[in-house]
């Protein structure tokens, strides 16, 4: 079975005042996918998302929704979208079952099916206790809900969320999570987050951007391939004096660092941490700590995102 | 799809104060004048000997009340007017608009038929209190539904002007004080060039095309300078919302 494609982006580009906010962005997207969306700020994230909800026209480049141009079509393919952008779009006079009342007839969802349609989307974020209250008086975090559940009311193919755990405390952070690895099941969800664990969590692709440009698209193991560095973390309390000592087999370099622990770097193939604990006990050398040392997804983003214009990096910091 | 963005509309004016205190004191001011009508009517008739000198109830008391009409609309229509668009910019509501499977058509004509909506809320009580009248006179009926088509076309387009700029700004209050000005100066046109004979500009006064209809009469030219009053604002405001999109 050929996987569907629900979203198609190609060559977006979108120029604020001769300043390109996004650059030539292509990407596609499954069915059943979650891609998630990772970027310092201003990096041209929600632009894109902007653009592929048709919020904005892109200035180059198309976006297709199942097939459907979104230039051409704009009713038919936003009807197959659901957005939360930043800010919750959220009529905060209304109480939350008006609101989502209104939010699914304006998405075409059939008269008879508006009661359904609102039940399950409250029941999804977790909403029923607060039917009756006015949005306005709600907390942030439920506010966050309101807004995901006017874009997954009417069932869409496709779910854009722009930084959707904002604002959450962390047992509701987990319950959104859930909902999103739920959704991504049957629909293509895209979510972009500064949260980079979420992204670990929840998202099958990640894209990296940067400056308006994509640094990195691809699955998300190949980010957690560059993740785990084949290295371990140690700590002794009588340290050889010669640190050579430590190198063991398959354990190619030694690296003392500043809070008093080691860092060893081995081969990818092989785990010599049994073999290690072993040596440091027949040495006495005092072993209390001993971990795999994780580059952590933030050193791979940082280094995705300044690799890609070194030469711009080192003119500024000459400047400076 | 239009009725649905109307509805909201109608939903969220009667959710806020607003809405009702709005709605509260145009009826007691216009219920006011109707009062006074009725009541002066005996008063200047029985002074009044001569047959011409005499005027049917209908057009004693409708004068009254449709004259007051347009002038307190002149302030409320930029109260009602000033949040449609400027507030969503405000709170980023639009977005939730512009994502769903809407035209720009159907949200911009979706909100003004919302508001004419509740418009005609007003409109329907004025002609309440003039039907009453028919509990203890004869009265003219023409002369009712001509000066209540006027008065519908004329709020109306006060609505379609406020929508208008209303999209231009985020700041609610200053879309209503620009409105207003601009109201206030489209239907004084007429009286401020009236000694330079310039009889192009003051065509284009809102009062010099609701006067006929206060007269109780109804004449396509005046019906059709509204409508096309109307769909310019309107077309205005859509093209206002698509530079949104283009240029953000």
């Amino acid at each position: 079975m050929n996987p569907i494609i629900t979203v198609e982006a190609n060559q977006l580009t979108r120029i604020y005042g001769g300043r390109k906010a996004v650059n030539n962005v292509s990407f596609s997207l499954n069915k059943g996918e979650v891609l998630g969306f990772l970027g310092p700020n201003g990096a041209g994230k929600s632009t894109t998302m902007k653009m592929l909800t048709g919020n904005l026209a892109p200035s180059e480049g198309t976006v297709k929704i199942c097939g459907i141009d979104m230039m051409e079509n704009p009713k038919e393919a936003k009807a197959l979208i659901g957005y939360l952008p930043e800010t919750p779009p959220l009529y905060k006079e209304l109480t939350v079952d008006e609101f989502l009342t209104i939010a699914a007839r304006l998405h075409r969802v059939s008269s008879k099916n508006i009661k359904n349609a609102v039940q399950k989307a409250k029941e999804r974020c977790g909403l029923t206790e607060m039917s009756k209250r006015l949005i306005e008086n709600l907390s942030k975090g439920y506010q966050q809900r309101v807004g995901i559940a006017q874009a997954i009311i009417h069932n869409p193919m496709v779910v854009i969320l722009d930084e959707p755990t904002v604002g959450l405390d962390p047992i509701q952070i987990r319950d959104i999570r859930a909902l999103i690895k739920e959704l991504g099941n049957d629909h293509s969800v895209i979510l972009s987050t500064h949260i980079l664990p979420e992204v670990e969590m929840v998202c099958d692709h990640v894209q990296i951007i940067h400056k308006g440009e994509l640094v990195f698209n691809g699955a998300i193991e190949m980010l957690k391939q560059q993740r785990q560095g084949n290295k371990l973390l140690i700590g002794l309390h009588q340290p050889p004096a010669d640190l050579n000592a430590l190198k063991l087999q398959g354990i190619t370099q030694v690296e003392s660092l500043e809070n008093g622990l080691i860092r060893l770097h081995h081969l990818a193939d092989e785990s010599p941490a049994e073999a290690f604990v072993r040596a440091a006990v027949e040495n006495n050398w005092g072993l209390h700590q001993i971990n795999p040392d994780q580059t952590s997804l933030e050193e791979v983003f940082v280094s995705l995102t300044y690799q890609e214009q070194p030469y711009q990096e080192q003119a500024i910091q000459a400047a400076a | 799809m239009i009725l649905n963005i109307a509805r909201k509309e109608l939903k969220s004016v009667f959710s806020t104060p607003m809405g009702w205190v709005i709605l509260s004191l145009i009826l007691f001011v216009f219920g006011y004048y109707y009062y006074e009508g009725v009541d002066q009517y005996f008063q200047v008739m029985s002074g009044s000997m001569r047959p011409e000198e005499r005027k049917g109830v209908t057009e004693f008391v409708g004068q009254n009340l449709f004259g007051i009409g347009s002038f307190v609309m002149l302030f409320a229509v930029p109260l009602l007017t000033m949040r449609l668009i400027s507030e969503e910019r405000r709170n980023q509501t639009l977005a939730f608009l512009f994502s769903a499977p809407l035209s720009l058509t159907e949200i911009v004509v979706g909100k003004f038929v919302g508001l004419v909506a509740f418009l005609s809320i007003l409109i329907g009580f004025v002609f309440l209190m003039m039907a009453s009248l028919n509990i203890w006179a004869e009265i003219d009926y023409g002369y009712i539904f001509a000066n209540l088509i006027g008065l519908w076309l004329l709020l109306a387009s006060f609505a379609a002007l406020g929508i208008y700029v209303s999209s231009l700004t985020q700041q609610p209050v200053i879309a209503a004080i620009i409105t207003f000005i601009v109201l206030f100066g489209l239907l004084m046109l007429d009286n401020l060039i009236a000694a330079s004979q310039n009889e192009g500009l003051a065509y284009l006064s809102l009062m010099r095309h609701f006067q006929p209809f206060s007269r109780g009469l109804i004449n396509t030219g005046d019906i059709a300078y509204f409508i096309l009053f109307i769909t310019t604002f309107l077309t205005l405001t859509i093209r206002r919302l698509d530079a949104d999109r283009l240029r953000g």
